[in-house]
């Protein structure tokens, strides 16, 4: 190919197609080269400067001791700094006054959003919405009360509910007939409803007692909601409610987190719980 | 033996047709172009092109309402032009306006070709503020060429010195102005003479300078041939209907030297003086017909038509003129052209939008989110409560006090309009509402609840949005 090359004044390889097609031996431009070596320069000064390469039981710390967990926390004081305005003032309010304060109130909401994820959403649904078997903290039904202290106080010592189990007290008729008068939402239409003492617990008038955390038996909300509500209040009749003799009896218990969380944290929460639109 | 002579001048008039296509040269910027200046009506037209960047470096200094009339303010997400506030939220706005200029770029420039490299290009601009400059110091394009052969000690290196500090000094300039846009100019003035500047500042300085002084001072005609992609694009937008510098040679060619005293009938108007090539700022001659390198400044019309009048022809043998016109066919009037014609309504479009978004920015703006999660509660007292979620932007520059309404259900009961709070001026304002609505009142799963909110201390400033009310 090369002996019949039509172009033999020209720096080509002797390679022609199509008659005129050639492949030319001219150096690469000089942008290319320079570009070439200053991309390898480039990479010596960056793994001199930045950590990189593997030792046996190290690696190399690089000259500036930039690391990427270093520049996290560098970060992450920057943002402490932003939060001292409010984090300073949390410690000396009480949960009440934060409420009051506008400003407060609304940075202990977006503060406690993520704690409320970590610790409350598992149990008590995004939003506190509910889920089966806990209560929804977005309505106004509260067994211990709704008051921000009540709330504060059931963040930190936790709730353990009680009733007992009436299985071997009541006959089949008697649970029939106390069940379906709690159903249609009044329950002293029954005389069983006194003379069972059921009042001692949740009330004369059946509306429950906060100190007791007993539930109000009228407002058609129910702590343990299913799908057959009558045979849900009928087996909670019989088996009762943390009733160790029972063991079939429902489980109610609302953990302590006092010890897990600290004081301003659950203070945002209880804001933040109190602001979900049932806070008395 | 006859074939063998017709394929040997088949092959002779082929190869000569590959001469006339590798005829046209392209300066790959192996010499430096020193074009002419001459007086005319488009060297006239240009100065009044360069005059519109007159706004670019005294519109910072512009004030209105004792602050800066037109601000890009990033750090505050606001763009401020005179009386109107713009905020992110409006930013659709930026696209139709986006699109009205990209139509205009492409409207005129199948009407009256590449106008805006010619004319209005920031790189056209400088490079031509940059060569005037040249022309003051080194004196003409023929001096300048004999300064550049010089070796290089006998230079005459204080006015080389003088002439790139003026460039440098410009590009500074271009680059501080620059950077003047983005907050007021007169704090940002004393932060650089203070050095006290943000590196984001210096940075957008130092850029400037650089490629400022790069590209005007030194690539010039290079960055239109090979970095620009508006070359490319606006290249495409021509027809044969589109008016451009032309070349006609008809009435030039053949052309020839003019000899003293002698007319020569069978030679063109053309007298081959390459004028029209002298003055091209990127070197092109333009009687080798229309090509990628012109920019259509028209400047070798004023060139030949100056030789014309000395030489006693009429003007006109280079002219702004139609492929159409120069094959001897009628210009075709804009009204019987699809591409104004389709370009305009679009550009009409944009515009339209544009005015309704400025004529219609609300001072107050409302979004509602309803809370799914849950969607609604069942309270104690049998009623049903929806929460929602107001996100308040106040668009002025005042802090609003806000009053909240709600409408829609009978019997509703609006829980968290008790008290007004405030908006704070240019930022978005969360607040709770809760809804209440006894089970007798409602008719359907989701009912319709109209939310609005007013400024207390100017009713004016209010805004409205429909949610919805969900049970179960």
């Amino acid at each position: 190919m090369s002996e019949k090359n039509p172009f033999p004044n020209e720096k080509n390889s002797g390679h022609v197609w199509d008659d005129n097609l050639r492949e030319l031996l001219n150096e690469p431009p000089t942008w290319w080269r320079i570009g070439f070596h200053l991309s390898w320069i480039l990479v010596i000064v960056y793994t001199l400067v930045y950590p990189s390469w593997p030792m046996l039981t190290t690696h190399y710390k690089g000259m500036t001791g930039w690391t990427s967990i270093g520049e996290y926390r560098e970060d992450m004081k920057d943002l402490k700094k932003i939060r001292a305005k409010y984090e300073d003032k949390l410690p000396n309010m009480s949960a009440a006054a934060i409420l009051a304060d506008e400003e407060l109130s609304n940075y202990s909401v977006s503060a406690a959003k993520v704690l409320f994820g970590d610790n409350c959403s598992a149990c008590h649904g995004a939003g506190g919405s509910g889920n089966i078997d806990y209560p929804i903290l977005a309505d106004d039904d509260w067994l211990y009360g709704g008051t921000i202290e009540n709330i504060v106080q059931t963040i930190s010592y936790g709730r353990k509910g009680f009733m007992t189990a009436q299985a071997s007290t009541l006959s089949e008729t008697e649970i029939d007939e106390l069940a379906t008068a709690i159903y249609s939402g009044n329950p002293t239409s029954t005389s069983l409803f006194t003379e069972k003492a059921c009042f001692a617990c949740h009330g004369m008038d059946a509306k429950g007692m906060h100190a007791m955390g007993s539930a109000n038996l009228t407002d058609g909300i129910w702590r343990f909601a299913a799908k057959d509500q009558l045979a849900s209040i009928k087996y909670t009749i019989k088996h009762g409610i943390n009733d160790t003799s029972d063991p079939k009896t429902r489980n109610a218990e609302m953990p302590v987190f006092g010890s897990k969380l600290d004081e301003n944290d659950i203070k945002k929460l209880a804001v933040y719980v109190h602001k979900l639109g049932g806070g008395q | 033996m006859a074939t063998a002579k017709k394929n040997q001048q088949d092959q002779e008039s082929i190869d000569k047709l590959y001469e006339e296509s590798i005829h046209w040269h392209v300066n790959t910027g192996d010499e430096t172009i020193h074009a002419k200046r001459v007086p005319g009506i488009f060297r006239n037209l240009k100065h009044v092109g360069i005059m519109t960047w007159v706004i670019f470096f005294f519109g910072p200094y512009l004030r209105w309402n004792g602050r800066q009339a037109i601000t890009f303010d990033i750090p505050n997400r606001q763009f401020h032009f005179f009386d109107i506030t713009i905020l992110p939220q409006d930013v659709w706005m930026l696209s139709l306006v986006l699109l009205f200029l990209a139509i205009l770029l492409a409207v005129v420039t199948s009407v009256a070709g590449r106008v805006f490299c010619g004319y209005f290009c920031f790189q056209t601009v400088w490079t031509d503020m940059f060569t005037w400059i040249e022309e003051k110091l080194e004196g003409n394009p023929g001096q300048r060429r004999k300064l550049e052969k010089k070796p290089f000690l006998q230079r005459k290196l204080h006015i080389k010195a003088l002439k790139h500090s003026i460039w440098i000094l410009m590009g500074m300039l271009n680059g501080i102005t620059f950077t003047l846009w983005f907050g007021d100019a007169f704090d940002i003035w004393i932060q650089f003479l203070t050095l006290k500047a943000t590196p984001i500042a210096w940075t957008a300085v130092a850029t400037f300078a650089i490629f400022t002084y790069l590209f005007a001072g030194f690539m010039r005609e290079q960055v239109c041939l090979w970095l620009c992609p508006y070359a490319r694009i606006q290249g495409v937008m021509l027809d044969t209907s589109t008016i451009l510098p032309t070349y006609d040679f008809h009435r030039g060619e053949p052309r020839g030297h003019l000899k003293k005293g002698s007319s020569n009938n069978d030679q063109g108007d053309c007298v081959s003086c390459n004028q029209c090539l002298a003055v091209c700022p990127t070197g092109i001659d333009i009687r080798d017909g229309q090509q990628e390198g012109c920019i259509t400044c028209g400047l070798c019309i004023d060139a030949c038509n100056l030789v014309m009048d000395k030489i006693d022809k009429p003007r006109g043998l280079i002219r702004y003129m139609s492929l159409d016109e120069l094959e001897g066919q009628e210009l075709r009037p804009l009204y019987k052209r699809p591409r104004p014609i389709i370009y305009a309504l679009i550009m009409s479009i944009a515009l339209a939008g544009i005015i309704y978004g400025l004529t219609h920015l609300g001072s107050l703006e409302l979004r509602v989110i309803h809370e799914r999660q849950p969607l609604f509660v069942t309270l104690s007292s049998g009623e049903i409560q929806n929460r929602y979620e107001l996100k308040i932007l106040n668009k002025t520059e005042k802090r609003m006090y806000i009053e909240v309404q709600a409408s829609g259900i009978d019997g509703m009961k609006i829980h968290g309009n008790e008290k007004i709070f405030s908006a704070k001026p240019g930022r978005l304002t969360s607040h709770t509402l809760f809804i209440k609505v006894a089970k007798n009142n409602l008719i359907k799963h989701r009912q319709t609840v109209n939310i609005v909110v007013t400024d207390r201390d100017n009713k004016e400033h209010s805004a409205s949005y429909d949610s919805m009310f969900f049970s179960p």
